[in-house]
């Protein structure tokens, strides 16, 4: 079994991995990085987004080689409640879910959205997360707050 | 005659004991254990905030316990918008009576008179800086003592944490991935299992073959019981892996044939029916109609279709079982999960952890029985199992169709003088726990199976099922409420948010819309004209007032009105949408009032109300469960596609608070108003009524031919 070696929220990671094991899977059973949720095993859901590089990318259908030698962030490399990404604090404030379940996966969209893109519209915010589902009707809360941390980082 | 005498609240009363619902941890920590479930609504803030208010403590205090049959209170199924009102109204009682307790120990204690002393933050004083906390005093007040009736809450004004918008408990876990749905926990030594279902509807295995699936690196056994048939593994991709191998040496039964789903009516109302009278109200004076319209609406098929696949955890030791579930109700699981496992249930313990929103009976309770079947052939090691998306979108039980057909005869003045309202639909509830027969889906497939459960309707005093909202708020003078449940299930139902009430509002709203431009009025107005209960009345009022409603056409837009109030007991709502769009329809806004009483928490009342708006606009305009004569197709988010960012509408929430009304949820009040609302929209654009949802382009347009 080959060894992968990538950098995993900053830092170097490496593991063994088979030509089918997808990121997620490695993620969330080898690595105990459980934020990035299984949804749909199809990249159709957006709930298991990692950003790979800039790019947010769906894990759940990516073969671990596929990362080789690049970054790769999860939710848990955005930030932590001492020190919170402002994306986090934002969605806080606007009580931005209600089950929560998506989140982490839209919390890297947005986070990738505002590298590319720091001053969004409202309509490049929706666009950005469209292939992020949400079931409980949150989204408005959720642009809300991704145009309220985009503000706040503008402003620091 | 009505007893005057205090009663305690329903919950209370079922569950008497103080300390099963509160108890002072830690030195300084309170910990609150209701029966009810987060499912992603919000629910454990909201009463940690009652809680909070009664017992005079700061909310961070409060440690909210997730519900267990080792120690929770039984509070049956967190469902139906009735947490608010059975947990809330229990927890504020029990809350006040521990606060009481303690204030009469720490009377005799102080020597203070208990009308002299007050509470802050847990810490109890007097007249002379006397003092004394709740934790120093915990080991001389016994909470194991019932609730007593007479115990009165606070004032209303002497609330402070409820009626605020109190931040979720929930979300920095949320936000900061700290592990908090039942998907992310692990467990030592946690084994993963899959189950093998059919492809094709009704199928049953007949014969396997396990060689492949055997050869599977990772593979610790297969379970075979009847034709009920699993893998466990020790990791999530060999389970995969081997149940891939496993269903290529499957064989299978022929299936039970499905109905068409392009005439779903013709299927609804050809089938074999219970029928009940719902209600009937006849005209003190009858009167000759001059006219009958009849009209039939339909609605789908409507998938749960959480975002997260159904998931549990087993482990066993010896003949006793401890499962871990995001089921809507742990004790009535538990009651299923013993029948089948043939074991009392005391050698079960059922506990919640959550998982992700969850919009009625999902295939929470379907996975505990797998994860329990497979965990047998764990070795005591715990196992967790969880259902591929194309299993959590074939085999969950779905939110019924329903066929509506109300006549209404009209004077020569178009005023309502009588209204038939009839339904066909499946019975809208198959819940776990309420039989002598489980509604388990494994129990299907099991040797010696039971029967798979035809769904039944909840009784008029809980709401009704089909029937739900089917009765007018409206005064009409005369009245025939009629539902016919169906006795056959090929698509197998249970309840969804709402259950009929989204069809049934659809129907009503969608009809007083039609005759009130027959009559060239203001359909706000027409509506108003119907209405006698003022809460009804201000938030229509409310609604339109905060639209800007005008009762003219307006260029390139329309607009719409719906009202319901939930189960004609619960949260009264208004809805008025404002649609847009050239080839497809797009909802520009939504502006809703709603009245729930006292809203507990105000910001967790607007984020209900807007995420049901949005789910009842992504319902309207594009969910339909889809099917072939053989199997359920709408298995993927690209087959079974929901409301995307770019498409959801502004949503604009007014709550009128009455901090003096008893509180109730506001999780289902805006479904039947925002589709009923969309499809008067749709009427005010474009000139034709579609009838039978979702409102597509297709249909728009079959619409129009129709009418030209």
């Amino acid at each position: 079994m080959p060894t992968i070696q990538f950098r995993l929220n900053g830092a170097a990671t490496a593991v063994d991995a088979g030509p089918d094991q997808t990121l997620l899977d490695v993620l969330r059973s080898r690595l105990g990085a459980t934020g990035a949720h299984f949804g749909c095993g199809a990249n159709e859901c957006g709930s298991c987004y990692v950003m790979v590089g800039d790019r947010a990318m769906a894990s759940c259908d990516m073969p671990l080689w596929s990362v080789a030698d690049k970054d790769v962030v999860t939710v848990e490399g955005l930030g932590t409640a001492e020190q919170p990404h402002p994306l986090q604090r934002a969605f806080i404030s606007e009580q931005a879910m209600q089950c929560g379940y998506c989140v982490s996966g839209i919390l890297v969209s947005a986070a990738a959205l505002l590298k590319r893109n720091p001053a969004p519209t409202e309509a490049e915010v929706r666009e950005a997360l469209d292939r992020n589902l949400c079931r409980c009707g949150s989204h408005n809360r959720v642009v809300r707050a991704v145009l309220r941390a985009a503000t706040e980082m503008a402003e620091s | 005659m009505p007893s005057s005498a205090p009663k305690l609240p329903v919950s209370l009363a079922a569950n008497p004991k103080l300390s099963s619902w509160v108890k002072f941890t830690d030195g300084d920590r309170v910990a609150i254990s209701p029966g009810k479930v987060e499912i992603g609504q919000g629910i454990v803030t909201a009463l940690a905030q009652i809680a909070a208010d009664e017992l005079d403590v700061d909310i961070s205090r409060i440690e909210m316990i997730r519900a267990s049959t080792a120690m929770s209170p039984n509070e049956g199924v967190t469902s139906g918008s009735l947490s608010i009102q059975q947990s809330g109204r229990a927890l504020r009682h029990a809350c006040a009576e521990v606060r009481q307790r303690f204030l009469r120990v720490a009377s005799e204690r102080l020597d203070v008179d208990v009308s002299l002393l007050d509470v802050d933050d847990g810490t109890i004083s007097g007249p002379g800086n006397v003092r004394i906390s709740y934790w120093e005093l915990a080991g001389d007040v016994s909470l194991d003592h019932d609730a007593t009736a007479e115990t009165r809450a606070k004032s209303i004004a002497k609330r402070v944490v409820a009626g605020q918008s109190v931040q979720r408990v929930d979300i920095p876990d949320k936000v900061f991935a700290r592990p908090r749905f039942i998907h992310d926990l692990t467990l030592p030594g946690l084994l993963h299992g899959r189950v093998l279902r059919p492809q094709i509807s009704g199928a049953k295995l007949i014969a396997l073959d396990e060689e492949a699936a055997r050869a599977v690196p990772g593979l610790v056994a297969i379970v075979r019981d009847g034709g009920f048939s699993g893998v466990v593994a020790d990791s999530e991709a060999a389970a995969d892996a081997a149940l891939k191998a496993l269903r290529k040496g499957a064989t299978w039964s022929a299936g039970e044939p499905l109905p068409d789903e392009d005439d779903l009516a013709g299927f609804l109302r050809s089938q074999p029916v219970e029928t009940s009278m719902i209600d009937t109200r006849m005209a003190a004076r009858a009167r000759k109609p001059a006219q009958t319209l009849r009209r039939q609406y339909t609605r789908p098929y409507i998938a749960h279709a959480s975002i997260a696949p159904s998931c549990a955890m087993a482990q066993w030791d010896g003949e006793r079982v401890h499962v871990w579930t995001h089921s809507q109700g742990v004790y009535l699981l538990r009651a299923d999960l013993a029948i089948v496992l043939k074991l009392p249930p005391e050698n079960i313990v059922v506990e919640h952890m959550e998982g992700a929103g969850c919009y009625g009976h999902n295939a929470a309770d379907d996975v505990a029985l797998d994860a329990a079947l497979l965990a047998r052939a764990a070795d005591r090691r715990p196992l967790r199992v969880q259902w591929s998306r194309h299993d959590e979108m074939s085999h969950a039980p779905f939110g019924a169709a329903m066929a509506i057909e109300i006549e209404a005869d009209l004077d020569a003045d178009n005023e309502i003088v009588g209204w038939r309202h009839a339904i066909w639909s499946n019975g809208h509830a198959a819940r776990p726990g309420r039989a002598a027969q489980p509604a388990l889906l494994a129990a299907t497939e099991i040797a010696n199976p039971y029967p798979r459960m035809i769904s039944t309707n909840p009784p008029a005093a809980n709401g009704g099922g089909g029937d739900r909202n089917s009765v007018p708020l409206y005064d009409f003078p005369a009245w025939t409420i009629t539902s016919h449940r169906l006795l056959t299930m090929p698509v197998r139902t249970s309840a969804l948010r709402t259950l009929g009430g989204q069809g049934n509002v659809f129907a009503i709203e969608s009809l007083l819309d039609e005759i009130a431009a027959l009559r060239g009025e203001d359909p706000i107005a027409f509506r108003l004209r119907h209405l006698r209960d003022e809460r009804a009345r201000d938030v229509i009022r409310a609604a339109a007032r905060r639209a800007g409603w005008k009762p003219q056409k307006r260029a390139g837009i329309g607009q719409g009105v719906g009202f319901a109030r939930y189960k004609n007991t619960g949260a009264y709502c208004a809805a008025i949408a404002e649609i847009e769009g050239a080839d497809d329809i797009r909802v520009r806004r939504l502006t809703l009032a709603v009245d729930v009483g006292e809203a507990i928490n105000p910001d967790g009342v607007t984020n209900q109300i807007e995420g049901g708006a949005i789910q009842a606009t992504s319902w309207v305009l594009k969910e339909r469960v889809r099917f072939d004569r053989s199997r359920i197709t709408s298995t993927s988010w690209t087959d079974y596609p929901i409301l995307t960012f770019s498409e959801v509408p502004a949503v604009d929430v007014e709550i009128i608070q009455r901090p003096e009304i008893e509180p109730v949820g506001a999780g289902e009040a805006a479904h039947g108003p925002v589709t009923a609302a969309i499809a008067n929209a749709v009427y005010d654009y474009l000139g034709v009524r579609v009838r039978d949802l979702p409102i597509t382009r297709d249909r728009i347009i079959a619409a129009m031919e129709l009418a030209s």
